[in-house]
């Protein structure tokens, strides 16, 4: 019932769409990164977060700070939050819930198992793992040997096990395998939460599909950039392409062919709302890229705000959660290493 | 200076006069002045760096070195916590503790714990392998020795078979074992170990695919919670024995229990050394656990020593952070040598404040004292109420609401008595007033303890209301004693009833109604009008016209205050165009129905009051008639009326007219300043700036003229009637005594059951105090305060002002993390 979610959508998700945008008020604001930025030291950093909503969780941590306690630290208060918010969900916006925190499933996965194929200890990995991304059997994915395996002894169980059903091969994992079964993974699961949010409509429905649509546009350009000179072959490229976004069927059909990132770029520039992100860069140049699409896309997030009656929000919240999460490593990494000139070139700002 | 002994020294009525001091404090004496003027509490500071980030001040390094030591006492207190542990509140006295030496101290003391529980926890974890050790060699033993049994059983059919401990596959094995030869068969390996019990299912599932169902797994479950010895939690558990064969089958196995935190245990097959193996363990165990009680000791008696002084440490560390933070609040002389502190204090204090400068001059043995000097500003100062415990409460009230104006006038003061006179009136039983009375008494007379203990949400409401309370149910009982009521039931105290019955068989009291034999009774409702069938309708006019004498009353004290506050700032247009307008319009209406409800008290005229009122304004020329109370009142009405009209425009407009005019002779002359503002300071500053070019836009200010017009007009109807309230609560508060009463309380002693009566009784004391005391007191407190917070703070509150909040070491140790 489009339109008319205002009746109705109070009595379940009114509580928790307040809960959310209450937390949305608490992100750091321009003159908080002013601050962080001109810290000296990791210690400046936490006394500046200690007045924001980051305090209880870094007030307790003894002195030598380090980078990945701050992360950690702050990962910890978006897990909190996200499991209360989750705790407090009826259906459907529980299972919405839900499908955030898939994307990291299929890290975390991915991650234990390169790691296994490279002999690193299972303990260590789980710690590098994302809290938001973890389900009882992580651990065991360390057994399996090729994908069959892993599918049927593991993540079979978990949420993830029908979007494996593409990419069950009985080849032993490698690097380029892994690879490709996290862009397979990640290409079911964008279209099945595509799926989902259609399926809930009104105006989640709208807001979702433009989202997601920009997340698998941005992960096929992504993937398009990295597979160019590499073995991978123009039709195994096309099939890790998400069947949905703005560029999905034609654009597609040229990146598949695309040879190199000028040509990228030519695809890319037909589109006008991508047309923005890559008149920034200079030709040849795809560093910048992930920043100019991060910018984007936050930019996208906070317009979600901006509507009231939908699942939209949760999804943003936790994506410019996670954004500012990547911020304040940066700042905290180029604090620690003295790289304070640095500082500018990758944090995202989110107003 | 004169002008104030005009007034009655009440200290409440005007904020206290503040001032805006300037401080110029040199760099050796900062600290310590600092330090002296949070003992004495009565300084504001102004934030001079509010541009410059925390870590960017000053004393941003010993900011960060307090916040390091508050950490660690954090840490002591989460120990002292888990130990079980409180510190103790003993206030202790030998303050000369240096900040430096708490920090080693502290910091010494943190190493030492740590290096304690790390090993502790070493210990800790070796002690709980050994009992998960002990666990495992106990439940398998019982599975071999039971498998053994059964296997023996089995042996008798099918000579050569292997222990029968593989119930799943012996089926399948049966045949095979039968035709081959006994020494060629598989070994099967095994493992054995604990695994966590709501991981059991899904390690069961998993090692059955990741084996292809090639294996058997036996559980056993362990009664009681086992301590885990890597997490240190208490977790239930299983003891697990898996049978394998091969070695990839156990590569993988162990895999599978690494990544569920499942710990594995050797196991011996004989018998013989198994028993042996119990026995080591018990002996290892034994001897762990005094090495652990020991340690653990030690760590109570550190702990216990910790929280001695913990509490002191705490203060110290709150009070050092304080300072510096105040500290960092100051800026930098231009010579960098000296700090130059703003801040706001009341004008009584300045002597305090210098003598407390000298005094940190001297102590700091510093060459150049401190320099005080007073500020002009034309920034508004912060209110300051010099409180008491008893007042304090009565003044958050009106805080609650806003912050008065500075030097605006408080209606704190009143507030004291009128508002649980207010209440009380809602309120009216004796019975329940000293209920409250009793409750609040508890408080008060322990006060002592509870102030120096945490009390839950609410208790420590009810607690810091205490005096409110305590006023709510003596006037309670007062008002309690006018209607007549205890628990609903009158009592004859002030002498005889006024009424008997016609004769003495009382047979047509409720018919024909009784006759007045005696005097009038002398002091509240005489009690034979409770239970009468006119019982209700003459309480109500009694406690109706009450409200609106109350109200009317109430109301008139507001615009009179409105009054008090134009003459305080010296506003002669609010006088004559604001205050007098309103009292006018206000008592010719409800001024007047008041004076008519006395008359027809005191004359016991049959007049109609309704009538009397609608048909002055619908058709006031006619005659009155029966209705007439007093000679004249035609007339007397038809004045009042025109006076009402009048006052309405006069109220409108001429007011934003002579705010024009006053604007523009302050533009086009400043010579002609204007004469009857001349003390005023703010007129006096040459600069001028801000106040002289402000836009003065005739249309707005009319707009708000006549929205505040409409506002008093409707409001003085709207308002009058909102007093009815005060009838309304009154009357459902006896009305549910009552009902309480007679259909509870009687109707089970109409039963003549012991049983029933109790019942009774008990149903009767829950309904009262849950009811009536709790639920009826806390709705007549909120409508009393409405009363207060509308109906009369709005006639003249503007309630804009900010707190005085002074920097003061008692605040900072009341604060709670």
């Amino acid at each position: 019932m489009y339109g008319f979610e205002a009746l109705t959508f109070n009595i379940h998700g009114g509580y928790l769409e307040a809960i959310v945008r209450g937390h949305r008020a608490g992100l750091l604001t321009a003159a908080d990164y002013n601050n962080l930025c001109q810290c000296e030291t990791l210690e400046d950093i936490k006394m500046h977060l200690s007045a924001t909503e980051y305090g209880p969780y870094l007030q307790n941590e003894p002195s030598p700070l380090h980078t990945t306690t701050i992360v950690e630290k702050c990962t910890l208060k978006l897990v909190d939050e996200y499991k209360h918010m989750l705790c407090q969900a009826t259906e459907p916006l529980s299972t919405f819930l839900e499908y955030i925190t898939y994307g990291h499933m299929i890290d975390n996965v991915v991650l234990i198992v390169t790691g296994t194929l490279h002999e690193r200890d299972v303990q260590e990995l789980l710690e590098k793992c994302h809290p938001l991304g973890m389900f009882d059997s992580i651990a065991t994915l360390a057994v399996a040997q090729n994908m069959r395996e892993l599918y049927r002894l593991v993540l079979v169980d978990t949420p993830l096990a029908p979007y494996f059903s593409e990419c069950i091969t009985s080849e032993d994992l490698d690097d380029m395998n892994i690879e490709i079964m996290r862009n397979t993974l990640y290409k079911a699961y964008l279209e099945d939460f595509y799926r989902f949010c259609q399926k809930l409509g009104g105006a989640t429905a709208e807001i979702m599909s433009d989202l997601l649509a920009f997340e698998a546009d941005r992960r096929a350009v992504n993937i398009t950039i990295n597979s160019i000179g590499t073995e991978l072959t123009r039709d195994d490229r096309r099939k890790l392409y998400s069947s949905f976004g703005l560029l999905y069927p034609y654009g597609h059909e040229e990146l598949a062919v695309s040879e190199d990132v000028d040509q990228v770029r030519a695809v890319m520039e037909k589109y006008p709302p991508y047309q923005s992100i890559f008149s920034k860069l200079s030709y040849g140049e795809s560093q910048m890229l992930d920043k100019a699409f991060y910018e984007e896309e936050v930019k996208r997030l906070c317009l979600a705000f901006e509507q009231q009656f939908h699942y939209g929000v949760f999804f943003a919240y936790m994506r410019l959660r996670e954004q500012e999460i990547r911020n304040l490593m940066w700042i905290s990494e180029c604090v620690a290493q003295n790289q304070k000139s640095r500082v500018h070139d990758s944090v995202v700002f989110i107003f | 200076m004169e002008e104030e002994r005009c007034y009655p020294t009440m200290d409440l009525l005007r904020s206290e006069p503040m001032q805006l001091a300037q401080l110029i404090i040199p760099m050796e004496s900062a600290y310590l002045t600092v330090s002296y003027l949070g003992e004495l509490g009565l300084f504001q500071f102004i934030d001079l760096n509010a541009e410059k980030s925390p870590f960017q001040r000053t004393y941003a390094g010993q900011i960060k070195r307090c916040g390091e030591m508050a950490r660690k006492l954090r840490f002591f207190r989460e120990q002292m916590m888990k130990a079980g542990l409180s510190p103790s509140s003993r206030a202790g006295t030998s303050s000369n503790v240096d900040l430096d030496d708490l920090e080693n101290k502290l910091g010494e003391l943190e190493a030492d714990l740590l290096e304690i529980n790390a090993n502790n926890e070493k210990l800790h974890r070796t002690y709980t392998e050994l009992l998960e050790y002990k666990l495992v060699l106990q439940k398998a033993g019982e599975f071999f020795s039971s498998a053994q049994s059964s296997a023996a059983a089995h042996q008798r059919e099918f000579e050569g078979q292997h222990n029968g401990e593989g119930s799943i596959d012996s089926p399948l094995l049966i045949e095979q074992e039968m035709t081959t030869d006994p020494t060629k068969q598989v070994r099967l390996g095994y493992i054995s170990g604990l695994v966590a019990r709501h991981k059991s299912m899904a390690f069961e599932r998993i090692l059955f695919r990741a084996t292809r169902g090639n294996v058997f797994l036996k559980q056993a479950v362990v009664d009681d919670p086992v301590m885990d010895p890597i997490s240190g939690e208490k977790v239930e558990k299983n003891v697990f024995v898996i049978f394998f064969s091969g070695e990839r089958a156990k590569n993988k196995i162990i895999k599978i229990c690494e990544a569920f935190g499942a710990n594995r245990y050797p196991f011996a097959d004989d018998l013989g050394k198994q028993f042996q193996m119990i026995t080591e363990v018990s002996g290892k165990l034994s001897e762990l656990k005094t090495t652990i009680d020991a340690g653990v000791l030690h760590r109570s008696n550190l702990l216990q020593t910790i929280g001695y002084e913990y509490e002191q440490w705490n203060f110290l560390v709150k009070k050092e952070k304080s300072i510096y933070h105040t500290l960092n609040m100051l800026s930098f002389d231009v010579t960098k040598k000296c700090l130059v502190a703003e801040g706001w204090c009341p004008v009584f204090a300045s002597k305090q404040i210098q003598s407390t400068l000298q005094q940190a001059t001297f102590d700091s043995n510093s060459q150049v004292g401190a320099i005080f000097q007073v500020l002009q500003t034309k920034e508004s100062p912060p209110t300051y109420f010099r409180t008491n415990k008893f007042t304090s409460a009565f003044q958050e009230i009106v805080d609650a609401y806003g912050v008065a104006k500075y030097q605006e006038a408080n209606p704190g003061v009143y507030t004291v008595i009128t508002f649980p006179f207010l209440f009380a009136v809602m309120f009216g039983d004796w019975g329940h007033g000293i209920c409250l009375l009793l409750a609040t008494l508890y408080f008060i007379i322990r006060e002592k303890k509870f102030s120096n203990q945490k009390l839950g949400d609410i208790v420590e409401m009810t607690f810091g209301g205490r005096y409110v309370i305590l006023m709510m149910a003596l006037f309670s009982i007062y008002t309690g004693l006018i209607y007549n009521e205890f628990f609903s039931v009158p009592f004859e105290l002030f002498g005889k009833s006024a009424y008997e019955c016609r004769d003495p068989s009382c047979r047509d009291a409720t018919t024909a109604g009784l006759i007045k034999a005696h005097d009038t009774y002398p002091f509240g409702v005489d009690p034979k009008w409770h239970g009468s069938r006119s019982e209700l309708p003459f309480l109500n006019s009694l406690k109706m016209k009450m409200s609106i004498l109350l109200g009317v009353a109430q109301m008139n004290l507001g615009i009179i205050m409105s009054y008090f506050n134009a003459k305080f700032f010296d506003d002669k247009l609010n006088i004559w165009y604001q205050f007098v307008p309103q009292m006018i319009f206000l008592n010719s209406l409800f001024g007047y129905l008041s004076l008519l409800i006395i008359v027809k008290w005191c004359t016991g005229s049959q007049a109609d009051l309704y009538h009397i009122m609608i048909y002055m304004f619908l058709s006031p020329t006619d005659d009155l008639g029966e209705n007439q109370l007093f000679f004249g009142q035609k007339f007397f009405q038809l004045l009042l009326l025109f006076l009402a009209l009048v006052a309405v425009p006069w109220m409108l407009f001429p007011k934003p007219f002579l705010l024009r005019k006053q604007h523009e002779e302050r533009h086009q002359g400043r010579s002609y300043a204007l004469l009857d503002s001349t003390d005023d300071p703010l007129d006096e500053d040459p600069h001028h700036g801000s106040h002289g070019h402000e836009e003065f836009e005739f249309s707005e200010v009319i707009v708000h003229q006549l929205i505040h017009t409409i506002e008093f007009v409707l409001g003085a109807v709207s308002n009058t009637a909102s007093y009815l309230r005060l009838w309304a609560l009154s009357l459902a508060h006896s009305e549910l005594s009552s009902v309480f009463y007679d259909k509870v309380l009687l109707l089970a002693w109409g039963f003549n059951n012991v049983i029933v009566l109790i019942i009774g009784i008990v149903v009767f004391v829950f309904a009262t105090v849950g009811v009536l005391l709790v639920m009826e007191t806390l709705s007549a407190f909120l409508h009393a305060l409405r009363l207060h917070w509308v109906e009369f703070q709005n006639k003249f509150y503007e309630g804009n002002g900010y707190k005085f909040y002074p920097f003061s070491f008692a605040l900072v140790a009341e604060e709670e993390e």
